[in-house]
């Protein structure tokens, strides 16, 4: 067994520096305006804010539970941005910044955390599908989907590519160990965004994995790269090309965004258990929005109104997402057996029946 | 006598179970440094070192293929699914290799794993941290099935489970692990309850209510609520196999058996007691026996859940029906 590659020090794809300078890639090359700059720093505020806003939200019982972004804005927006409106994304259950990206509501995502619904979203008309908590699952959801797209000779220039996401701990699970060989050997149009957050929970890396998660793909047969998830430029660009890439018909990638959960693993989770504070500090200097603000203001691209005005609107979206939870209706009890099949059912059709007359009985006697 | 909570309780009887045998294992997601995500392995990782409480990678069916294996080299793994819908990816496992091993290998092969599952709802989840599986595994040769209700059982049970040599599933009522019982910690094992055995909870003579881990508290309180008929509660504890004996002596003596469960009602527990209840006891029963269980229907969203698990209503409405014949 060879335990080099564990020494190695891989190449991590960046474009803007922790202090703001904008060094780019040869490889990746980003000609991007100084508005569309602007735009993404605006992304990673206003998700920011609605994601703290929603930690919030359930300290006062109004969701039942949050599992937060903080310290991946840049991996979610720079990949989102990356999408085409006919793209498909397949998310696990902390792409809130990749949701903001394609449209979805704020209200929608925290209708599942407050259990109201389980995803209200129509995966199709957003290019999102819902979350999926179970671990891996939606790393072969979305090669299907691809293999899906291919079949339908949608590839080419402005052909349709297929995302999904998905953690360092999911990497250890056989379903998504199984969608790289399927996407491998099919040649699927499917890019795997591998958010590499550090931590499953309380597991550290590298209880899952000896070598750096992009290495895997070569294995696999096809091509990795690992980049700097807090970098907002440099996902951007590395994520464009590796979809552009699918699209076109040359297969899968595996994005490897080096990023850090800057906080718990949800609102149930105390980190200080198993991690120590000094690993936070140093992930702190690598804030993927304080780069950006740098870079704006180094560069002149931004006043202090731009910045006072995305203020503004972030503590506007913190109005209206507090709002919206609050004022989210509670299902009636018998949509308990809406949706179950897609063709009349008689036994459920019954047990709605005696379920609904068990109910009017409390409303005879007047007890419920 | 420690006082200890369902949860607690777990963790001291893993703890007896590892300090009695040095083959016993624990493994599982986030069971080492953090102790588990509901605390039960809290301290195991401490004192029994790295090499005895295993933190995984993330993934069930490795988890459960590995413990096979470990089994095969002599070793007792019990292992933590984090949450009922997690069991899923062990499914193959489970079923193929766990639940047949002793017989395909003619009995040359022993696997004494034991697979620790938080099951069942009524903590106001999300998707897939509610579930009750248990029907999937009743419906399994070769696997035992029990369910703890209160903290005794819980530190005894585990016990037993871990120096049985078949595998065992063993199901822990999540939303009641912070229950808390006096448990006599020092009283030989020999002595305690086999884990086989179903328990009278609370004597009555007009019905048996039947039920299992979570559900147990649920029908104390319907018994104590009824004041129109005297209720007997049969905890089950074992769920495969089921203890007939002491079930068919009671129903025989009511005349009346209501089955309650979390799991779906539909192939589930209590489609199976009444079968054989109806056989053994036919000529006793005034009534059919009663299912109150959840609907035929994926688990709701939590907001939903206080109509679609049984509660005291549901229990109390069954118990009605059963006296409606
Ligand atoms: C199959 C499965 N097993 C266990 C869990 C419980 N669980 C939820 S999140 C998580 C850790 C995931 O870590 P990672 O893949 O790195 O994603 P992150 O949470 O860091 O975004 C675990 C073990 C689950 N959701 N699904
Ligand atoms: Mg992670």
């Amino acid at each position: 067994m060879s335990d080099t590659t564990a020494h190695e020090e891989p190449e991590l794809i960046q474009l803007l520096t922790p202090e703001g300078e904008l060094t780019g890639h040869p490889d990746y090359p980003l000609e991007i305006t100084a508005d569309e700059v602007r735009d993404l720093y605006r992304d990673l505020v206003l998700v920011r804010r609605f994601d703290g806003e929603a930690v919030s939200l359930q300290r006062q019982g109004e969701l039942g539970l949050w599992a937060s972004l903080l310290g991946q804005e840049a991996a979610q927006i720079g990949s989102g941005r990356a999408l085409r409106g006919h793209d498909m994304a397949f998310p696990s259950y902390r792409e809130h910044g990749v949701a903001w990206c394609r449209g979805i509501e704020p209200e929608e995502l925290l209708g599942m955390f407050r259990g109201v619904t389980n995803g209200g979203w129509d995966p199709h008309e957003h290019g999102f599908h819902l979350y999926t908590i179970v671990i891996g699952s939606q790393a072969l959801h979305a090669t299907g989907y691809a293999m899906g797209v291919q079949r339908d000779g949608a590839l080419g220039e402005d052909g349709t590519a297929v995302i999904t996401y998905f953690g360092d701990g999911a990497t250890s699970q056989g379903d998504t160990n199984e969608a790289f060989n399927f996407a491998s050997v099919n040649n699927a149009p499917v890019v795997f965004f591998c958010q590499n957050n550090q931590w499953a929970i309380s597991e550290p890396l590298e209880r899952q994995a000896r070598v750096p998660i992009y290495k895997r793909a070569s294995g696999f047969g096809f091509p990795g790269v690992r980049v700097d998830g807090n970098d907002v430029l440099a996902v951007l660009a590395v994520t464009r090309a590796a979809l552009d890439n699918a699209r076109e018909g040359n297969g899968p990638t595996l994005v490897e965004a080096f990023t850090y959960r800057m906080g718990a693993h949800t609102t149930n989770d105390d980190p200080t258990r198993y991690r120590n504070a000094a690993e936070l500090e140093e992930w702190k200097a690598k804030d993927p929005i304080l780069r950006v603000r740098r870079y704006l203001e180094h560069n002149g691209l931004a006043d202090d109104a731009f910045f006072a005005g995305v203020d503004a609107e972030a503590d506007a979206l913190g109005e209206k997402v507090r709002t919206q939870c609050r004022s989210l209706p509670d299902p009636e009890p018998l949509d308990i057996f809406h949706e179950v099949y897609a063709e009349p059912n008689v036994h459920i059709d019954r047990q709605r029946a005696e379920f609904a007359e068990y109910l009017a009985s409390f409303e005879a006697e007047g007890v419920r | 006598m420690s006082n200890l909570t369902i949860g607690k309780a777990v963790n001291a009887g893993l703890r007896a179970a590892m300090e009695h045998d040095p083959k016993v294992l624990v493994m599982g997601e986030d069971v080492g440094r953090l102790g588990g995500v509901f605390r039960v392995t809290d301290g195991l990782h401490k004192d029994f070192g790295a090499d005895r409480v295993i933190d995984t990678p993330l993934a069930e069916s490795g988890i459960v293929g590995t413990a096979i294996g470990m089994a095969m080299r002599g070793y007792r793994p019990v292992v933590e699914i984090q949450f009922d819908g997690f069991f899923f990816p062990a499914a193959n496992q489970t079923f193929t290799q766990l639940a047949k091993m002793r017989r395909r290998s003619a009995g040359k092969l022993s696997v004494p794993v034991v697979m620790r599952i938080p099951y069942g709802g009524g903590i106001g989840a999300v998707e897939h941290h509610s579930e009750s599986p248990e029907s999937y595994f009743l419906h399994t040769a070769g696997l035992r099935v029990v369910s703890v209700a209160n903290a005794v059982d819980a530190y005894w049970m585990i016990q037993q489970a871990i120096r049985s040599d078949d595998p065992v599933i063993f199901l822990e009522p999540k939303r009641r692990y912070y229950e808390k019982a006096e448990v006599d910690t020092e009283a030989p094992f020999a002595e305690a309850v086999p884990m086989g055995a179903a328990r009278v909870a609370r004597p009555g003579t007009d019905v048996t209510l039947l039920a299992y881990g979570p559900m147990v508290k649920t029908a104390l309180q319907a018994a104590e609520a009824d004041t129109d008929h005297s209720i007997e509660v049969i905890d089950l504890r074992s769920l495969s196999p089921v203890d007939y004996p002491t079930v068919v002596e009671s129903v025989k003596r009511t005349g009346r058996l209501v089955v309650t469960h979390e799991a779906t009602l539909t192939g589930g527990p209590g489609a199976e007691i009444a079968a054989r209840i109806t056989e053994e006891c036919f000529y006793h029963l005034e009534s059919p026996v009663i299912r109150v269980a959840a609907f035929d229907t994926p688990y709701p969203q939590s907001r939903l859940e206080e109509h679609y698990l049984p509660d005291l209503d549901r229990v109390l409405d069954g118990v009605d029906r059963a006296f409606a014949y």
